[in-house]
């Protein structure tokens, strides 16, 4: 039987396909197979594929292509190891161990693929890993991202990500992390590790920390991505409260930049362009996470997005309920950044000279001296109040501090106003 | 495995006075007890106060000597404990037990396995098992 070029292109297509949906469980999968080792692993499942294009044009399709892959790629490592074994003795027994029981076929049940890709998770999300490391290896082992990709991603240089994966790899392998889902006892703990690495990756999105635009869709995209993977494997409500929090902040994201890629605050945003699906989904998460009754950080600032994203606009916000759950979450995880939303919630509740006390209070401290909204917050205070020179002030702090240039042009544009108002400073 | 986990605290039983030292003694025999129980117990040592160290380099066959540690720091090594664990995390859990950690730093550090060089004799079959 012939192969037209179109029947090769199809098949071509259909294990593209297969690779883009399967091909991180398959790793998972092949890292535990092998014993914790990344490396064989990511050889292995390239060999697997290799061997798919090759095959499967012949032999059609097969049944379950995950376990094709999975059964084919822990054949080549056994290869690999075989080969390598003719140079170091002490790695025969290794590939001899892999080998049994591999003439038989592996029971395969989809429940141990849900647990290794846990353990991918949380393998790469280790405390006892630098952080930057948490989020290099994670975006590439679980979300597939290329080296070259997470370096655009973060403005770093493409040999410094490699470089961050390399020595996350060798100290998973050295210092022996096991891969594993932690304990229950360990869990708390733990999932905090790994929902800080999906919240950074989200927010490098959402708020670009340097460089041109506001945001990068690509990452919002794979944090939450990321988010209903870990709901789905594993739906704890700081699980849910962080994915519903994603999916209404990414609701706002069309609104937040103007044409020509401004920032647009909050209160000026046209909410007709507010996705309604995702506030839909975020809302009921969050509720969902707030009724298990162990309410958590994420939990309680997904409520406070939901509150935002059922008001048709900014002076008719239950304001007062805003600032009840930031006296909730300034509890459960005491910062100074949530100190100073919670007081500009104040200044919305209880008029500008209220929360200008409270965000004095916050910069006499110290804590937030080099904050660039801090002081864009006191300034936009300051404004509202008519104190027209300390607010020209605080905005001048706050450009100082600023790296994002669309912050850094509202800023400029604050700067460049006439007074606001008709008062002049007293 | 074997890990090493070093014990890096700011003030020694030197500098503690008896009400102080004597129940963190007594914590540590116990802790250490327990390690023994549970089979992970492979070796320890107390350090004396890092005024008493000493460093030796020898540089182009010349010896020097100087007074103190190699690192002066605010924390000093005060002592260790060598341990077998499964993997880190075990490793981990088993150093967060250490009494000191309350109030300084346990450094886990694994222990390598020893370089073979050509013509040494091939390892017994159960070490090389327990490396993998």
């Amino acid at each position: 039987m012939a192969w037209s070029e179109d029947d090769a292109e199809r098949m071509r297509e259909a294990v593209e396909s297969v690779y883009r949906a399967e091909s991180r469980r398959v790793l998972a999968t092949l890292i535990r197979l092998l014993g914790g080792d990344f490396d064989l692993a990511e050889e292995a499942l390239h060999d697997a594929f290799t061997a798919a294009l090759d095959r499967w044009p012949r032999d059609g399709l097969p049944s379950n292509p995950r376990a094709w892959l999975v059964s084919a790629g822990r054949f080549k490592a056994i290869d690999v190891l075989r080969r390598r074994a003719r140079f170091d003795a002490s790695l025969a027994h290794v590939a001899d161990r892999l080998g049994d029981g591999v003439t038989e076929p592996e029971p395969y049940d989809d429940e141990g693929i849900a647990d290794d890709r846990l353990r991918l998770v949380f393998t790469c999300c280790h405390p006892a890993l630098p952080a930057h490391a948490r989020v290099a290896l994670t975006l590439r082992e679980v979300c597939g991202l290329t080296t070259e990709e997470i370096a655009r991603a973060f403005l770093t240089a493409a040999p410094t990500v490699a470089q961050r994966i390399v020595r996350a790899k060798a100290k998973i392998r050295d210092a022996r992390i096991p891969y594993r889902v932690p304990s229950p006892a360990e869990l708390p703990e733990r999932l905090g590790t790994v929902l800080q690495v999906v919240y950074l990756v989200f927010n490098e999105g959402y708020s670009a920390s340097s460089g041109e635009s506001v945001t990068r869709p690509d990452l919002t995209g794979e944090a939450i991505r990321l988010g209903r993977l870990l709901t789905e494997l594993l739906p704890e409500p700081e699980v849910m409260g962080l994915l519903a929090l994603m999916l209404l902040h990414e609701s706002r994201r069309t609104a937040r930049t103007s044409a020509d890629g401004e920032i647009v605050l909050l209160e000026d945003q046209d909410r007709a362009l507010w996705d309604r699906d995702l506030i839909a989904e975020g809302t009921a998460l969050a509720e969902r996470a707030l009724s298990s009754g162990r309410i958590g950080p994420y939990a309680l600032q997904a409520a406070i997005s939901a509150v935002h994203a059922e008001s048709p606009d900014a002076a008719s916000t239950d304001w007062s309920q805003i600032v009840g759950l930031y006296d909730v979450l300034a509890r459960a995880a005491p910062s100074p950044v949530v100190e100073l939303n919670r007081a500009v919630a104040v200044a919305m509740r209880d008029g500008p000279a209220a929360g200008l006390a409270l965000v004095d209070a916050i910069l006499a401290r110290g804590d937030l001296a080099d904050y660039h909204l801090a002081h864009s917050a006191r300034g936009e205070l300051c404004r509202r109040l008519g104190r027209t020179a300390d607010a020209r002030a605080a905005y001048r702090r706050a450009l100082g501090l600023a790296k994002q240039e669309p912050e850094r042009r509202l800023l400029a544009r604050r700067l460049a106003e006439p007074a606001a108002g008709s008062t002049t400073t007293g | 495995m074997r890990y090493l986990c070093l014990i890096h605290a700011e003030r020694t039983y030197e500098d503690m006075a008896e009400d102080e030292a004597v129940p963190l003694v007594r914590e540590f025999r116990r802790f250490t007890e327990d390690l023994r129980a549970s089979g992970q117990y492979l070796g320890s040592n107390r350090l004396l106060p890092a005024a008493t160290a000493t460093t030796v380099r020898v540089r182009n066959g010349r010896l020097s000597i100087t007074d103190g540690p190699f690192a002066e720091t605010k924390e000093q090594l005060g002592g260790y404990f060598l341990i077998e664990a499964r993997d880190l995390n075990e490793a981990i859990q088993v150093a967060s037990r250490i009494p000191a950690a309350r109030h300084g730093a346990i450094e886990v550090r694994p222990v390598a396995a020893p370089i073979r060089l050509p013509g040494d004799p091939e390892p017994a079959a159960a070490e090389a098992r327990a490396r993998v």
